[in-house]
């Protein structure tokens, strides 16, 4: 394919020196006009890169607070269809800002894999992130999405030894996502010397950039992060700004989006304090 | 889709039942589900393993299980001779405790420290934390906080065989929600700990695995029945949540194409009002839980609520399996409401003396329905794969009686 979204993205953060910002957040959640404006936002607050979380009944690789972001979203009317619809519109006033969608297989399964690619593709996605997608079961999405030009992003982890990387690398594009600990999101952090090991122990055998997530908070955990690898990803932390912006009553309170993407604004700032040496 | 040559060749090396099945779990988790298919073909080809098996299944679980003409319920009916697969004897009162029993013995075999379960009625919970018990193993079962409410005696029992019983209210509380938690748990303690899955689902290898170890149940069923009446039943009777008792009791016959299969799933409240646990009946293929299989879910593919008074049955999937039996017709699937289960609840504890789970319940249910139409030599096995005891308070709240 001709040169990405996503690739060029990483080029350019390379000829600056410095590692990217990544945020996650559920599209949907807590309605579509809300996650809307943060999404359209999320650029100007510094982030490089876009995961777009598409809501999942059972997301069982999260913890409670993306978990809960995903039921919010469902509540609210939030479908896959809608959530390509969210890409479609973002992309009338973004052209150049990667965006990621991450989820399930279920929806897309049930969607129909070959018309969620060509709409995924005509709303402007580049990448897909499919937590329950191991490259033993490649031929269902990842080898049909990347020969129509989708990237098909992978999660390594701490258990995928030498041995099996190689594996996971194959078929993979745009990216590598490090999950840096055991478990799901959210819930703890690795060390950054942990960090720095497992993104040598990556490096060896790949060209491709590396993003590090699982358990980023502060602007300072993003910047040590951000300092040793391509990119560091922000999850968990961004969709409790967007709880902590509702009213009692669930619905999006007067300074939600204020807080996420200020939130955001002060996570771009600790990476962009961070030379790469 | 064209018929088989052998219906007992499943699964392919990569878990997959005609097109159900398969390995759909997080990265983390992918290195460890190799290690226990590894784990389990070298075990299968180890003799002590087997030999292990069999010695608990004697002296601890106290198989084999009889095979029990049900005379007064034949009379009843009218027709088909009944005859039940009394699983409910086994220790800790169900079919669980044989999967259990060869979980944690391969557990062992890996050197894993640590034991979680996911449980919906409790039964495999409680068998669970059985194991774990006799084994030393300190035990978490996850279960739904709903079911927690409706299931309190099973609760104190896991409690004191030593298990920690952690509630589960993400989703809707209850089994399929218990099973995201214990997958979530597992992936946080790859290292130490052993997921013993309940029912005939999940990644591969689990529900080839379970399969296994519930085989015995149709093994024993082809034997008594020889026995007894010098040939192979005509037909067979389950009730199906996951569908492990089913399998159990099926798979030893499934080359047997005479002899008539039949699954019976949760029909709750009826399949036209939408609240049931009925998967095959009322839902279509999809992914969770690791495997491809078919789940009740909305149109864009998000997963349903289950419903059905047995919370052992409340669950929006099914082993993938019977998902393919289905699909190839091998086996016919059915369905009975709560309120036929009920009322074949009540009927078995007056005409046979025996408090039936409201699992094989909705079994019997079924048995009622066919067995009156059927010649008097047409020989019948259905499981009794629980017995009711945990369901007393249900039954009486459910008949509105207090007690």
């Amino acid at each position: 394919m001709s040169e990405s979204r996503l690739e060029r993205r990483f080029a350019a953060l390379k000829s600056e020196g410095r590692g990217g910002l990544v945020t996650f957040t559920t599209a949907g959640d807590p309605d579509y006009d809300t996650a809307f404006e943060i999404l359209k936002r999320l650029p100007d607050a510094g982030a490089d890169v876009i995961e777009l979380g598409m809501p999942f009944s059972d997301p069982m690789a999260d913890g409670p607070s993306i978990q809960a972001a995903g039921l919010r979203a469902l509540d609210a009317g939030m479908t896959l269809r809608k959530t390509l619809q969210m890409v479609s519109d973002f992309r009338a006033a973004d052209d150049t800002t990667p965006i990621v969608l991450m989820g399930y297989y279920n929806p897309i399964y049930s969607y129909g894999v070959d018309v969620f690619i060509k709409d995924a593709l005509a709303a402007g996605v580049d990448g897909l992130i499919i937590v329950d997608l191991p490259p033993e079961e490649d031929d269902e999405l990842c080898e049909p999405a990347n020969a129509a030009g989708l990237h098909f992003v992978r999660l390594a982890t701490p258990t995928t030894d030498d041995a099996r990387l190689p594996k996971v690398l194959t078929n993979t594009s745009g990216f590598i996502y490090y999950v840096s600990i055991m478990g799901i999101t959210g819930t703890k952090a690795a060390s950054g010397d942990a960090v720095r090991a497992a993104v040598t122990r990556l490096k060896k055998h790949t060209d491709m950039p590396v993003a590090v997530g699982f358990g980023i908070r502060t602007p300072e955990q993003a910047a040590e992060v951000a300092a040793v690898a391509d990119a560091a990803v922000v999850g968990t932390a961004i969709v409790e700004r967007v709880k902590a912006g509702l009213s009692p009553d669930g619905i999006a309170g007067p300074n939600l989006v204020e807080g996420v993407v200020g939130y955001v604004a002060s996570l771009a700032a600790g990476v962009r304090s961070a030379r790469q040496g | 889709m064209t018929t088989p040559n052998s219906y007992t060749t499943g699964p392919d090396e990569r878990g997959h039942f005609g097109d159900f099945g398969g390995r759909f779990v997080a990265e983390t988790l992918m290195p460890l589900i190799l290690e226990v298919e590894e784990a389990y073909n070298a075990a299968k080809s180890d003799p002590s393993y087997q030999a292990d098996i069999d010695y608990y299944a004697k002296h601890y679980t106290g198989r084999p299980s009889p095979l029990y003409f049900a005379e007064r319920l034949t009379k009843e009916f009218g027709g088909a001779k009944v005859y039940f697969k009394r699983d409910e004897l086994n220790h800790t009162g169900s079919h669980k405790i044989n999967n259990c029993m060869g979980q944690i013995l391969l557990a062992k075999r890996m050197g894993k420290t640590r034991i979680i379960a996911e449980t919906g009625a409790g039964q495999h919970g409680v068998a669970t934390a059985t194991v774990c018990a006799l084994f030393d193993l300190p035990c978490v079962v996850y279960m739904g906080a709903t079911d927690i409410a409706r299931q309190a005696p099973n609760v104190f029992r896991m409690k004191l065989l030593g298990a920690e019983v952690v509630p589960v209210t993400s989703g809707t509380g209850t089994l399929k929600d218990a099973m995201n938690d214990a997958l979530r748990d597992w992936v946080a303690n790859v290292e130490s700990t052993f997921y013993i899955i309940g029912t005939a689902a999940g990644p591969h290898p689990y529900p080839a695995m379970v399969r296994d170890f519930q085989s015995v149940i149709g093994r024993e069923v082809r034997e008594q029945m020889m026995e007894a009446e010098g040939r192979l039943p005509d037909s067979l009777v389950a009730c199906i949540g996951g569908g492990s008792n089913a399998l159990g009791l099926f798979h030893p016959f499934l080359n047997d194409t005479d002899v008539q299969i039949t699954g019976v799933e949760a029909a709750g409240h009826g399949i036209p009002s939408g609240e049931h646990a009925a998967s095959l009946t009322g839902g279509r293929p999809g992914v969770l839980h690791g495997n491809r299989t078919y789940l009740l879910q909305t149109d864009d593919g998000q997963i349903k609520d289950a419903h059905s008074i047995s919370a052992g049955l409340d669950y929006p999937g099914i082993g993938p399996e019977h998902s393919w039996l289905n699909d190839i017709g091998r086996v016919q699937y059915v369905s009975a409401t709560d309120t036929e289960a009920l009322e074949c609840f009540q009927l078995c504890c007056r005409l046979e003396g025996i408090l039936p789970a409201l699992e094989p319940s909705h079994a019997l249910a079924h048995v009622r329905k066919v067995a009156p139409d059927l010649p008097r030599d047409h020989l019948l096995v259905m499981n009794m794969c629980g017995r009711g005891d945990k369901d007393v308070f249900t039954v009486a709240e459910a008949l509105g009686v207090t007690i």
